[in-house]
């Protein structure tokens, strides 16, 4: 291939995703503007860019974000750190894994918010059952994923802390935490989205407020173009977390920069 | 300090029954003395370097140290196969990790570290991580980080099996010419004979599964030692001599035809 053939190549390579996405959003706003999809159903995305402005404006839009925001990060954090800590002690001792794993297992394939009813039931329909079902949530990815973390570090790192007169909590911080770090990152991303989901569901269900709540009061009213300026938003935090974790990745665990995408 | 080994057995359960992984070694190590331990791949090699390094218990049999160094040396370093190097540490805090163990400050730390990466020919390296280095380069970290740990004895377990056979030769030359600097004691284990003849003062060579040791060779060269010694008729004909006793050994251990 020619090198004017081969830059061409790559810029189409490059610009095929935005252009794809640019050329659908311009499909669909020129439907909505000649008329051929229903603007109730499916306002063109001038007019959610319109109703995001709007609602950002008068302070509505925010206040769904932060309530949402901390729905996730205040269930996300239980449920994570509780994770990370018996994964950690899954990881090391067998014993405990033998008698805690099959616990694990069998109550890690039900979805979550099955039992948000039952939750209630035994903690009030208050902040704090919204809270663990989110936890519990986030936790089963982060106690798999720090567990499988731990129990793949290699003998020879253990082997070679033991011989260069580590103490326990030098074993700790220099090599069970670094060797299993990817691992658990990986469990943190796995964790944040799961949050997100539960929460949104949860706020669809049971909220006065955040960005959940605010989808099914639209459907409700017939507001579609505040439902879908919500789910744009529930979008961008999505977004923002993944880049995060990215982020994270690359400063955390900076030897295998390869694998952090 | 000298090592003495005595009716050294290790056996361990596995699902089939108990296997015998080593059978009556006996050994002695004196002081600064360097000495090779050759045999066939899964004959313990390995495991009898362990149990030097305290990493294992023997099943029965004894092992004695005669230490004459002051207090808060350690006994043993160990050089690791290739995958020893913590990948999450840059090569300067590999080379201090036994001195960030001992409790040394970071600033000292990292102070003696770079004069063994530099030593070791390194300094361009000392903030890179080792997935950046070649595993020749690896392995020379390997060595600094158990050099500057100042221990009585070096255990190496196979260092150099990884690497091309020039990189290899370069190296066992680097590490000869710092031996010499320190003088340590030094315990270097490979299925190499040529490398052992080269290096050791002495070559104890080992059976296959379980591990046993069939006989002790001395080297008869001077130091320093030369490339060129191995092709001297002493030495091959040691080779050879080695390579009879083990021949038998690895054809059992791939179950082919004698």
């Amino acid at each position: 291939m020619s090198r004017s053939g081969q830059w061409a190549r790559a810029q189409l390579l490059r610009w095929g995703a935005p252009g794809i996405g640019l050329a659908l959003f311009a499909l669909w706003e020129a439907a909505g503007r000649m008329g051929l999809i229903s603007p109730l159903f499916f306002p063109a995305p001038s007019v959610i860019i319109d109703t995001l402005v709007r609602l950002f404006g008068n302070g509505e839009l925010t206040a769904n974000v932060i309530a949402t925001v901390t729905r996730v990060m205040s269930g996300f954090l239980l449920g994570g750190l509780l994770g990370l800590s018996l994964g950690m002690l899954m990881g090391w001792s067998a014993s405990l894994r033998q008698v805690v794993d099959p616990l694990v297992a069998a109550v890690h394939p039900i979805p979550k918010i099955s039992i948000f009813p039952l939750i209630m039931i035994v903690f009030g329909i208050g902040v704090l059952s919204k809270t663990l079902v989110v936890a519990i949530a986030a936790f089963f990815p982060m106690v798999i994923n720090t567990m499988a973390g731990v129990r793949q570090i290699s003998p020879i790192y253990l082997e070679v802390a033991d011989n260069y007169g580590a103490g326990p909590w030098k074993v700790f911080t220099r090599v069970i935490l670094p060797a299993s770090s990817p691992m658990i990152l990986a469990g943190v991303r796995l964790a944040l989205n799961l949050s997100l989901t539960i929460t949104t569901s949860v706020e669809l269900l049971m909220a006065q407020d955040g960005l959940g709540s605010m989808i099914w009061l639209s459907w409700q009213t017939l507001r579609i173009e505040e439902l879908y300026a919500a789910v744009v938003a529930l979008a961008v935090i999505g977004i923002l977390f993944r880049f995060t974790i990215v982020m994270l990745t690359k400063r955390l665990v900076p030897w295998q920069s390869r694998e952090s995408a | 300090m000298s090592i003495a080994g005595t009716h050294i057995h290790l056996s361990y359960p596995t699902r089939n029954g108990s296997v015998v992984a080593l059978e009556d070694i006996s050994f002695e190590i004196r002081a600064q003395e360097f000495v090779c331990i050759v045999g066939p791949s899964g004959c313990g090699k390995t495991t009898l370097l362990k149990i030097v390094a305290g990493l294992l218990k023997p099943t029965s049999g004894r092992i004695v140290f005669n230490s004459t160094a002051a207090n808060g040396r350690p006994r043993n370093a160990l050089v690791f196969q290739e995958h020893g190097l913590f990948p999450w540490m840059s090569v300067l805090d590999n080379v201090g990790l036994g001195l960030e163990m001992r409790g040394v400050r970071r600033k000292s730390r990292h102070a003696q570290a770079m004069q063994f990466i530099e030593q070791f020919g390194l300094s361009a390296f000392a903030y890179s991580y080792p997935h950046e280095l070649s595993v020749g380069m690896r392995q020379r970290v390997s060595l600094a980080r158990a050099f500057i740990m100042d221990p009585e004895v070096l255990l190496m377990d196979e260092p150099f099996a990884s690497l091309d056979a020039l990189t290899k030769v370069i190296l066992q030359q680097e590490l000869l010419r710092i031996w010499r600097e320190h003088r340590k004691q030094v315990v270097y284990v490979t299925h190499d004979i040529e490398e052992a003849l080269l290096l050791g003062d002495r070559v104890l060579v080992m059976s296959g599964r379980p591990g046993s040791i069939l006989e002790e060779i001395s080297v008869p060269l001077t130091r320093p030692r030369d490339l060129l010694d191995r092709g001297r008729p002493e030495i091959v004909e040691r080779k050879n001599h080695i390579w009879r006793i083990l021949e038998e050994e690895v054809r059992n251990g791939i179950g082919g035809i004698a």
